[in-house]
């Protein structure tokens, strides 16, 4: 104890005037990709600039490989100093049984009720009124990636948004290249359905199903349509042998496959790529037809933590987390849009101006995570791997399991 | 090895005749010694296994919770299309990996007893695959039956360009490409077990049989196979294990993909437990994977060893 005492007294003088204590942090992630590790870098050399270290705790794989491993470590009693979650209901029971601690210090001097926007990546934090996590930036699933490469191939225009792509697809064909790039993984076809929804169906049809859980909604015409769109998404999906997303997102950008339905975290695997938006490659936010985007993301949760060096080093981290500049330097990097209003993206790219612009229109919808259980989330994805991957099932017998998910769903 | 036919479970000492010693306080020295093995044995399998199936009834998520829903779990269980293609799938690899093992096993083992030259180095050969996780094998045949890199892609490559191989990405037969991948990595094992046995059999037996102008393959069949009754049944102890714990060879190799096609039931109790944050529903399916396990075996061990003891 006295060693820790007399080395955080040396860090301490050492270190910038802010950090009081300092002290080694670790933060699991699961940003393993080439624009994701990236933009963790920056938030790391933020985060080693107040004094205190960052000890990088990356799990590769996607969220569904890390997520296990985090949550074991805190109900085991090993917590990490902090945790990424996406926005949501992922860390709902953590949080209910005390695991987490809460921020409220931190977000009242950093006035976050006021700076953060949308106000629902905040709600979502939000515990019986107190605040359990520091959002980092904001998501949208609703994005149609094209290369325009394959499409000069095929000698068709590039598309202006779904309807036309699914005409091309044929010709893409043709030319001996895969239309549609989806990887093996469940959540990507997951997130491409509900892009379908949102995109093809509306908002108010996505509300319908996914934040009242109407059986009704989810088994009526109108979904049977995003369904039929599902059916013309499997097909032009076939033969795309790939399992990661961002080996998915590689063949558009090599010009392999006419496009990707994808968040745009794939954004930042065309800037590594060094791809310019408008020229090498084109995104249609909402598929081009409805624009409007989901705001999920990723926040960082902080555990419950008995060492009180560490527990400060939290709320140092909280608070660069929410920086302004850690908060540009970061999403530019990842793709990803930041969390307050308020700061200046002049250098961000076309696909990113126009994801910010739509946001800070307000149209806008809260994420799946948000809205539906983990659970609930298991199943669909279960549903849609199958039904994307064995073409024997109907659309119909898919919507009719999918009504008796949104039915049991909560 | 024993070359005679297994005796019954070893018989018990005969007590000595001075009198009788309180059975409690003989040996007592290895039952102090085995008390913390009896402990762990008991609290950690007995009272885990316990533990499971009563939580296997409540609505548990992500910590567990003790409010009963009854059966709810189950039904839900048997409702899901994955977990019954899990199932489905278990029996396929199951019945097809313990006569492919078995099989292939025993006739290596048969061929490498013909006192052929450089045994040792055929036998490391084969034994070698046994040497590597479950993980590895199952990267390393991802590679080979990968469509553009692997067995298609060097084929198509020599000048058959309609060659098609790619189990993994066709959901009716990637279970069998999963199967390849499992038999490679364990038929040295059971080689080696089969090989052991055939070692055990008397030289004499071989001597009489050729005396009597049995041919070579009805001696195996009808003489050896019958005398080496202690390893086949250690062997198919084994490969039963295997069967069941089915698991970390369909991640590696598909993550259980093409969609839901090469699901086994022990992904399906990791994947609802972990990353649907649903303990309930994992502990119904890990019940249920008990139960079959209990119906196979029990019956199985009644017949193995109760009816020995009368006999």
């Amino acid at each position: 104890m006295r060693i820790r005492a007399f080395a955080a007294v040396l860090a301490a003088t050492a270190a910038l005037p802010c950090a009081a204590m300092a002290a080694d942090l670790e933060v699991t992630h699961w940003w393993t990709s080439g624009g994701e590790a990236a933009a963790v870098k920056e938030l790391a050399t933020a985060f080693d600039a107040t004094g205190n270290k960052w000890v990088d705790g990356a799990i590769a794989g996607s969220g569904s490989t890390a997520r296990p491993i985090m949550i074991s470590r805190i109900t085991g009693g090993d917590p990490m100093g902090a945790t990424q979650f996406n926005h949501g209901r992922q860390a709902e029971e953590l949080v209910m049984s005390g695991l987490m601690r809460d921020l409220n210090d931190v977000a009242e001097k950093g006035k976050w009720k006021d700076i953060i926007k949308p106000a629902s990546l905040l709600d979502s934090c939000t515990f019986e009124g107190k605040i359990y996590c520091a959002p980092v930036n904001i998501h949208s699933w609703q994005w149609l990636w094209l290369s325009n490469e394959a499409f000069k191939t095929a000698g068709v225009p590039v598309p202006k948004d779904w309807n036309e792509f699914v005409a091309a697809g044929p010709k893409l064909r043709e030319a001996g290249l895969q239309p549609l790039a989806v990887g093996g993984s469940a959540f990507q076809v997951n997130g491409l359905f509900d892009t379908l929804v949102i995109a093809l169906g509306g908002t108010e049809l996505y509300n319908k199903v996914y934040k009242d859980k109407d059986e009704e909604a989810a088994a009526g015409p109108e979904m049977a349509k995003i369904f039929a769109a599902a059916d013309d998404a499997r097909k032009l999906a076939r033969g795309s042998n790939v399992q990661d997303w961002n080996q998915a997102t590689n063949l558009v950008i090599t010009g392999k496959a006419g496009g990707q339905i994808m968040g745009d975290w794939a954004q930042g695997e065309f800037q590594q790529a060094g791809q310019v938006a408008g020229k090498d490659y084109t995104c249609l936010p909402g598929l081009g037809l409805n624009k409007t985007l989901t705001t999920g993301g990723d926040a960082i949760y902080f555990p419950v933590l008995k060492d009180e060096a560490k527990s400060k080093a939290q709320e140092v981290l909280a608070e660069t987390i929410v920086d302004p500049k850690v908060q540009v330097a970061f999403n530019l990097k990842k793709g990803s849009v930041p969390i307050r209003g308020d700061v200046d993206l002049a250098a961000a790219n076309d696909c990113m101006k126009k994801g910010i612009e739509i946001i800070s229109k307000g149209s806008t919808a809260t994420s799946t995570d948000q809205l539906v259980s983990a659970d609930t989330q298991k199943q669909k994805e279960d549903l849609m791997s199958e039904f994307f991957a064995n073409a024997s099932i109907t659309p119909e017998q898919a919507q009719e399991r999918f009504a008796s998910i949104i039915g049991s769903a909560d | 090895m024993s070359r005679t036919v297994p005796s019954a479970t070893p018989s018990r000492p005969l007590p000595k005749s001075s009198g009788r010693p309180n059975q409690l306080f003989r040996n007592l020295n290895s039952k102090i010694a085995l008390t913390p093995m009896i402990l762990v044995a008991a609290v950690v399998f007995f009272g885990g296994t316990i533990w499971t199936v009563i939580y296997s009834f409540t609505n548990s998520r992500l910590l567990p919770r003790a409010s009963f829903v009854g059966f709810d779990q189950y039904e839900r269980l048997w409702a899901s299309s994955r977990w019954i293609i899990s199932i489905q799938n278990l029996l396929v690899y199951g019945i097809l990996s313990l006569i492919f093992s078995l099989v292939v096993g025993f006739v290596l083992a048969a061929l490498m007893d013909q006192k052929i030259r450089f045994e040792s180095a055929f036998r490391t050969i084969f034994l070698y695959p046994f040497a590597l996780s479950f993980i590895v094998t199952g990267l390393v045949w991802q590679w080979i039956l990968n469509p553009e890199f692997g067995v298609q892609g060097i084929v198509r490559s020599l000048g058959w360009t309609s060659f098609t191989f790619d189990p993994l990405y066709n959901p009716d037969i990637v279970i069998y490409g999963i199967l390849i991948a499992g038999l490679w990595q364990g038929t040295g094992l059971v080689m080696c077990l089969m090989l052991a046995g055939l070692r055990g059999i008397d030289e004499d037996i071989w001597k009489a049989a050729r005396v009597d102008g049995i041919p070579m393959w009805r001696t195996y069949i009808f003489v050896v196979i019958p005398m080496m009754r202690p390893v086949f049944i250690t062997t198919l102890v084994l490969i039963g294990s295997g069967i069941v714990k089915l698991y970390d060879l369909v991640v590696a190799q598909t993550s259980g993909g093409p969609g839901n096609a090469s699901e086994v039931p022990a992904k399906y109790v990791y994947d609802y437990m972990f990353q649907a944050q649903n303990l309930g529903q994992g502990f119904a399916a890990s019940t249920m994977m008990l139960l079959t396990v209990a119906i196979i075996i029990i019956p199985w061990a009644y017949l193995e060893f109760g009816g020995k003891k009368r006999g």
